[in-house]
């Protein structure tokens, strides 16, 4: 059943919450850019769901139109003109809910749209911001708010609650040998995890153990503050997106925390690298590193020492991490430490094309068919590149690609570059 | 008072009263909207210079994105180079701006002008009819974008009638055809008076939207 048949509050006090919503979100940089689309259209050429379909209505900038009428009626240079004047015209509850499948299906907030613009308009963060009014209508997509929902009340997205995080991690710390580090008092290190990793790519939480212990830091997962992936983000709950912030945060400034490594997760990067202090409220008395800055840090440093493997491979780019999030260099760097032949693909870097299973698209299952459409881009861009292996720094990107595989029956397998790392330690 | 006496008095002032005051109140309306604090730690504090970057940039497209993108972008150069010189370039429209301000500079050669004349008006039936038939840019698209090419489009059509008329003796560089100056005149003025209130205000917004992201974009160290 969908949402919009749950939500029992009439469709007036629906739209009203989403004008308000959006209302909330004009700042200067949305208004900036509200006014400043030409109408060119550079943005369809850029996104992978209009590649991959060549329907209109995914051309990015249509996917904002409610947001842009609602700035135009409630806070643009003409909003105070009466309505029969007016320029842009009161957007209805049918056209919001028509508009659900193009602001969350239809959209990964992967940002390549921005590269393209030829003003230089920040489409992806305005999807971020309509989304908020979005939820405030109740407008989300069933399975996204399932899963932000269970994350803001469990602490986790898949049911990874702290005790089964615990039990995990005992598991995995007998399993493969290697101390996991659980809920030390203080540590100069606070790794955070994926819910992703925990229930589907655990073999990460080891490499990362072993990546760790190798540089000899100190370190600890926190069972108070672990999930770092924020649906809260994801789904336009602004609130949620604060409280889950705040658990990571909360969880670092306890153990006396330097340095807060997030998992390979790109949206992670973008909710706690580039917004974490916005939503705490200060400046945050630690440092956010991606694990591929941690990985290209201490190999820069020294204190991580890998073994060269003969071998040429891709590399996918977390559009959050790479294009959204300055860290392109980073994971090139490991794994030119690895010894690998990097073989980039004909978009790579920061204009790489989306895996089409980011922005939360790909636990909204009603995007299946979409999402499989767009990614079929990406699995022809890294067959032509002809490499050994492919690997990437985001477990929501491997998922999306082992989704892809089953669904395409490819012959490929995306891995995972802190696996990768760890399985080529050089010994002590 | 006859129609180019007002095209040149009055019409000429209010439509220059329009421009700068929907300018300013367009720029009023963005910049009074609060600013969100910024308060992650920077990767980079070279803003200013990632602003500049950001304007410099995005007048081309990077190679895998610009094979998409190449003809409109092409076209667009065409027809915003074509106006410039035929609007900068042109005797009578230099005579026109050193009357009202006292600046003046060497016209184009005929031959150069010519050129530029026809880049205006192909380039702009090409952008018209690309808006008519790409289904995204009709999708897209609304009065404004329509009002802001006719807009353009009137004073070209309106010079192109002046061009080959004999010129006025007592009034140096202008054709002697009071109503079809006075037109071509209003035309330019509709231009001047519209230009802040629609897109065509991407004359000015098109380096604050570009700086806002390239800022932004260099504070996390990602190519602005």
């Amino acid at each position: 059943m969908s949402q919009a048949a749950t939500d029992t509050r009439p469709e007036a006090e629906r739209l009203e919450a989403a004008m308000s919503g959006f209302a909330r979100d004009f700042g200067r940089r949305a208004a900036i850019y509200m006014e400043s689309c030409i109408h060119c259209g550079h943005c369809a050429e850029a996104c992978h769901f209009f590649l991959a379909t060549r329907e209109a209505k995914y051309t990015p900038i249509w996917k904002l139109e409610p947001f842009r009428q609602a700035w135009k009626r409630q806070a643009g240079p003409f909003s105070w003109l009466p309505s029969a004047l007016h320029p842009g015209r009161k957007p209805s509850f049918e056209m919001l809910e028509e508009w659900q499948e193009l602001i969350y299906d239809s959209c990964t907030m992967c940002g390549r749209c921005t590269a393209a613009c030829p003003m230089g308009i920040d489409i992806a963060s305005l999807v971020g911001q309509a989304r908020h009014g979005m939820f405030s209508a109740g407008l989300v997509p069933p399975d996204l708010l399932s899963a932000a929902e269970r994350a803001e009340r469990e602490g986790s997205p898949l049911g990874a609650t702290p005790k089964v995080l615990r039990e995990r991690l005992e598991w995995l710390t007998d399993e493969h040998e290697v101390p996991i580090h659980l809920d030390l008092p203080r540590a100069d290190v606070l790794v955070t995890l994926s819910s992703v990793e925990i229930m589907k790519y655990p073999l990460s939480i080891v490499a990362m153990a072993r990546v760790m212990e190798h540089c000899g830091q100190s370190w600890t997962i926190s069972s108070h503050g672990y999930e770092a992936t924020n649906f809260g983000m994801l789904s336009g709950n602004a609130d949620w997106q604060r409280d889950m912030t705040l658990k990571l945060v909360d969880a670092a400034i306890a153990i006396g925390a330097k340095t807060v490594v997030l998992p390979e997760c790109g949206h992670a990067y973008s909710a706690m690298r580039w917004q974490g202090a916005e939503m705490a409220g200060r400046a945050l008395p630690f440092r956010v590193l991606h694990i591929s800055e941690f990985l290209a840090e201490n190999i820069g440093a020294g204190s991580l020492r890998v073994k060269a493997i003969h071998a040429s491979t891709a590399f996918h780019d977390p559009c959050q991490v790479s294009r959204r999030g300055g860290a392109t260099q980073a994971p090139r760097t490991v794994l030119a430490a690895l010894g690998l032949e990097l073989r980039e693909m004909e978009d790579s870097g920061e204009l790489s094309f989306c895996c089409a299973g980011g922005g939360g698209v790909i636990a909204n299952s009603r995007a299946d068919g979409l999402r499989h459409k767009a990614f079929e881009i990406k699995m022809r861009q890294i067959d032509a590149t002809g490499a050994d292996m492919a690997v990437t720094s985001c477990a929501n990107c491997r998922l999306s690609f082992d989704d892809g595989q089953e669904h395409f029956h490819w012959d490929r397998k995306m891995g995972s570059l802190v696996e990768l790392v760890a399985d080529h330690l050089q010994a002590a | 008072m006859s129609l180019l006496e007002f095209a040149r008095g009055p019409g000429l002032a209010i439509a220059l009263i329009l421009f700068a005051s929907g300018t300013l109140w367009r720029l009023y309306s963005i910049f009074r909207r609060p600013a969100a604090r910024v308060l992650s730690e920077p990767r980079s504090t070279a803003l200013v210079s990632g602003a500049i970057r950001g304007i410099v940039r995005r007048m081309w497209h990077p190679a895998t994105l610009r094979r998409r993108s190449l003809a409109a972008t092409l076209n667009a150069y065409a027809y915003h180079l074509g106006l410039a010189i035929v609007f900068f370039g042109f005797a009578p429209h230099i005579a026109f701006i050193q009357r009202l301000t006292g600046l003046s500079w060497p016209a184009v050669p005929g031959v150069l002008f010519a050129l530029a004349v026809a880049l205006a008006l192909v380039g702009l039936i090409a952008a018209l009819l690309a808006r008519l038939t790409s289904p995204v840019l009709r999708l897209i698209s609304g009065f404004d974008d329509y009002a802001s090419w006719a807009v353009t489009m009137l004073p070209l059509i309106t010079g192109m009638a002046l061009v080959s008329l004999p010129l006025d003796s007592s009034y140096p560089m202008v054709p002697d055809r009071p109503i079809a100056v006075a037109v071509h005149l209003l035309s330019l003025e509709l231009l001047l008076a519209w230009l802040p209130f629609g897109k065509l205000s991407h004359a000015f917004l098109v380096f604050i939207s570009r700086a806002t992201t390239g800022a932004a974009f260099a504070r996390k160290g990602a190519t602005p």
